[in-house]
């Protein structure tokens, strides 16, 4: 069986694989592409931890097939930081100890940059409802959520300014 | 040393960012499946579709040929080992029944039991395979609840099973593995001078520890044996120890390497892959990269136990209790070793009662051997003696942080299981909880108010630790336990504390077991406790080696050396006048002064004060769907002193989630086969952040004096409390007593009918 040569964005870098019909993405950027930062929690779309984001929407890596991102662009984990800067929601996780054992930690911050990018201005509830595809075992969200909101505040004083 | 004068401290009690925090923000951590090596091998295992069968014959024939497959193993190629405790893990566990849960031999006993596993050289091919190999069965009958493995006529899963604990010895083997009591005064006499009795039976479900990351492993084993172990586990040394002894080779040609991991509650303190891992590295002489799905993980691995707690307790009209009776039975899984000891001990722990007897029973049945989970055993006897409390307070119409506070355990209090407890918390969880400002917010129609307490005994242990002192006056820690949730910090903070030194120049890794004295594994919330007690004073020994080098630079003996804030200055004019050393001029200088600068410190840390928690939980009901809404939630505990506040606040919420998790949503559903059916977290729901609201987690600092700084494990008795909690409060909202787990809403729905009979519409 051939392989399927895709040719996408990643991270902001402009990439090119091969893969097999049947894989799905985070097979694609774990094993062929080495970034692990997205982690296999379930392999079902059910926990959230290989969250990317694709074309601007948050999407299950995976759900989705290597092969799919073809002519789009997705950003990991490895891409939310702007190189040596950590993007807002990546410090206040770090401040606020929103994180235990860390597994779960890259598909929370790239999902609440995503709300982020889009509702610069949650409410918690709305933090909440949009974090409930992420499972964490260990904090109990209580951190999460508080690191969400604050890093929300700091993008919206950076944003007036 | 003691550091007990929080005044007094820099350091402990901040809130620094974790060492390996950045690491784990940006993806750059590596967990136990991030872990590749060149020519590495990919393995899969196949698991038993039945709840209990006898394996008749295994054919490789045909996975064999898929292209790509370069080993199979199966029971032959492991030493069949015969039966022995073992000495490693956190609940008890015997090494042939360890040996058969990886890899099952003649019989399988659950669905998801492992018998065989593939390697090849990609995943593809070894999935292929797997569905390759044939097993045939003879299906035997199958048992699932505990009270039905305990019938007469119940399949018996061991034919060597003869109960322990009963006299005369049991001629007929059985499902009931052990038998245990404890006694305390007697209960006869307590009873008849009770004048309320409440008696009351609870069941709780056995649920999976569900940390998000699937076990994990690379093993390389090469052809002169020495072995590589990567892999995401609570104890490096536990993997070292159970994989020498179960593929019989020497501890010392086994390296293990902690992964970072992915959560683990308890459920990482056995091993499941890595022996298989190492058998097929063997066979192939390539590293075998071993990686669990989700399934697995639900069919293969934990849970915690589930079973039923029979409580009576007898009281005086004032509240306080008179006897107190307690029958536990506890799901084991398909091998003996539940931890139903420890749920015996914990139950009446936290009061002083005169007079008890506990008996607990360890049951075998079709399910997944039990693994360790949060304070192993203690949530579900608390879920029945809280919740009989909560009824006695009802009936005699007292507060129940009052009734607690009536029979609250005090130092000195001797427990049920014998030992005298001293510095105890437990009474100013209670203080604490009846001063929170959430108990004096009103509540509206549908909604209640709950109280639970919860004891955990905490443990110490071995633990190594070592303090190195780099040439720039920076230092290195290295310990031996898995940092599970922030321990690094912890430790990085006690030895900068120590040192005198900022908290970033102290950089902390956990070490190999090739690296690092033993340590016993995370678990036992031991380990701010015990490995924080090793690195404390391995950081005092390297203060004293500090002293007597600037003592050597300045020619005067080292008691003329006192060291403060990171120097060294000489201890009185007496000492003679020297501008003090920092410890950048002593390390730099120690090549001239007697070499490198280090310490290592290896102990057996006793003394770890008891937990004691108190938790409060508001819900809302909704009548129509049964549903539970956790309005608010009031965690308080004593955690003796928070050496970093932010991840003790952390491991109580999370703890109160779990048990929220398990008191409404969480269990196993299996068919009538005996089959798992909700091997997943779509079926299988662990809360999500839209199910909680923020968590109060009240701190109350009643310092452990066996600890350098005070510190008592923090860990395990946030979720003891909860179920028992939230029960208790939807019996305030709506009257309705849920006496079995989960309160899921068909269940809770179909208590409320019974109070309020649903009309039908023609009505």
């Amino acid at each position: 069986m051939s392989k399927h040569h895709v040719t996408t964005t990643i991270n902001g870098e402009p990439t090119e694989y091969l893969c097999e019909a049947q894989q799905s993405m985070l097979d694609v950027l774990r094993d062929e592409l080495g970034l692990t930062g997205s982690k296999e929690g379930c392999s079902s779309g059910d926990c959230g931890a290989c969250t990317v984001i694709c074309d601007g929407d948050i999407v299950c890596s995976c759900l989705m097939l290597g092969v799919e991102a073809e002519g789009r662009s997705i950003t990991t984990i490895e891409g939310v930081a702007q190189g040596d800067k950590l993007h807002p929601v990546q410090q206040k996780f770090l401040e606020h100890a929103a994180l235990q054992c860390g597994f779960c930690t890259p598909g929370f911050i790239v999902a609440a940059k995503a709300l982020l990018d889009q509702n610069p201005n949650p409410t918690e509830e709305e933090a909440r409802y949009w974090l409930a595809g992420n499972l964490c075992r260990c904090t109990g969200y209580d951190k999460i959520l508080r690191a969400v909101m604050d890093a929300a505040e700091v993008m919206r004083a950076e944003a007036a300014q | 040393m003691s550091y007990l004068d929080k005044a007094a401290l820099k350091i402990v009690g901040t809130r620094p960012i974790r060492p390996d925090g950045v690491d784990k923000v940006i993806g750059r951590a590596s967990f136990g499946a991030d872990y590749t090596m060149p020519g590495m091998l990919w393995a899969k295992v196949k698991r038993s579709p039945h709840a209990h069968a006898r394996i008749l014959k295994i054919d490789t024939s045909k996975a064999e040929k898929v292209p790509g497959v370069r080993a199979i193993v199966t029971a032959v190629d492991f030493p069949d080992i015969p039966s022995e405790e073992a000495f490693i893990g956190e609940g008890p566990m015997n090494f042939r029944d360890l040996s058969r849960n990886c890899m099952a031999r003649d019989k399988v006993l659950y669905d998801g039991h492992a018998v065989a596993a593939v390697a090849a050289t990609s995943n593809a091919a070894a999935e292929e395979a797997v569905d390759l190999i044939e097993v045939e069965y003879e299906v035997l009958p199958h048992v699932i609840e505990v009270e039905a493995a305990m019938a007469p006529d119940a399949p018996v899963l061991h034919d060597d099973m003869f109960t322990q604990g009963v006299e005369p010895k049991p001629t007929k083997p059985s499902n009931v593995a052990k038998k245990i009591t404890f006694t305390k005064g007697d209960t006869a006499k307590g009873f008849a001078e009770a004048e309320v009795v409440i008696e009351r039976k609870y069941s709780t479900k056995p649920v999976h520890q569900a940390y998000i990351e699937p076990h994990a492993c690379v093993v390389a084993v090469a052809p002169d044996g020495q072995t590589t172990i990567w892999s995401s586990s609570q104890g490096q040394f536990m993997v070292r120890a159970y994989c020498a002894k179960l593929l019989g080779v020497d501890m010392a040609n086994v390296r293990a390497t902690p992964a970072e991991i992915g959560g683990g509650f308890g459920g990482k303190t056995l091993v499941y892959l890595e022996p298989v891992a190492m058998a097929l590295s063997k066979k192939t002489g390539r590293p075998v990269k071993l990686v669990m799905s989700r399934e697995e993980v639900f069919r293969g691995t934990g849970p915690a136990a589930g079973g039923t707690i029979e409580v009576k307790i007898g009281a005086k009209k004032s509240g306080r209790i008179v006897a107190a009776e307690l029958v536990l039975k506890f799901q084991a899984g398909a091998f003996a070793g539940s931890p139903v000891g420890p749920g015996c001990m914990c139950a009446f722990a936290p009061y002083d009662l005169d007079n008890v007897f506990i008996t607990g029973y360890d049951v075998v049945s079709n399910r997944p051997k039990v693994a360790a989970y949060r304070a192993p055993g203690a949530p579900n006897s608390s879920f029945g003696v809280e919740s009989c409390l909560d009824e006695l307070a009802r009936e005699l119409g007292i507060d129940p942080l009052a009734l607690r506070e009536m029979n609250a355990a005090r130092d000195g209090t001797k427990t049920p299981y014998g030992p005298t407890l001293t510095n105890v918390g437990y009474m100013q969880t209670l203080e604490a909880a009846k001063n929170h400002p959430n108990l004096q917010i009103p509540l509206g129609p549908n909604q209640g108010r709950g109280v639970a307490s919860g004891f955990w005994f905490n443990i110490g242990g071995e633990s190594s630790a070592s303090v190195h002192v780099n040439e720039d006056g920076t230092v290195a820690v290295v310990e031996g336990n898995p940092d599970i949730g922030g321990s690094r910090a912890s430790m990085a903070m006690m030895a900068a504390e120590v040192l005198g030194i900022p908290y970033e120049k102290v950089r902390p890794v956990v070490g190999d077991t090739a690296s690092i004295g033993f340590t016993f594994l995370t678990g036992g919330s031991r380990v701010t406790f015990a490995t924080g007690m090793a690195v404390t004073q391995a950081a005092e020994k390297v203060v004293e080696q500090l002293k007597s080098r600037a003592a050597a630079i300045w020619d005067i003996s080292a008691e003329a050396v006192e060291w403060k804030d990171g120097k060294a200055f000489p201890a009185g004019a007496n000492a003679g006048s020297f501008e003090p050393l920092s410890l950048a001029d002593i390390a730099m200088k120690s090549g001239r002064t007697g070499g490198p600068i280090t310490a290592e410190v290896s102990i057996n840390a006793q003394g770890a004060g008891p937990g004691f928690a108190t938790h409060v939980c508001d819900v809302e009901v909704d009548r129509e769907t049964g549903y539970v809404k956790i309005l608010r939630y009031t965690a308080v505990q004593d955690v003796g002193r928070a050496i970093h506040p932010s991840y003790v606040e952390g491991q109580i919420q999370g703890g109160v989630t779990q048990g929220v998790g398990w008191a409404l949503n969480e269990e196993y559903i299996y068919d009538k086969n005996g089959c798992l059916e909700n091997a997943g977290f779509l079926d299988y729901r662990i809360p999500v952040a839209s199910d909680m609201p923020m968590i109060d987690a009240v701190m109350v600092e009643v310092p452990n004096p066996r600890h350098p700084f005070g510190a008592r494990g923090v860990g395990e008795v946030p979720i003891v409390p909860p179920m028992a909690a939230v029960a208790n409060a939807i019996a305030d909202a709506v009257g309705a007593r849920m006496r079995d787990l989960p309160m899921s809403p068909p269940k809770l729905r179909a208590e409320l009918d019974e109070q309020d009979p649903p009309r039908m519409a023609a009505e």
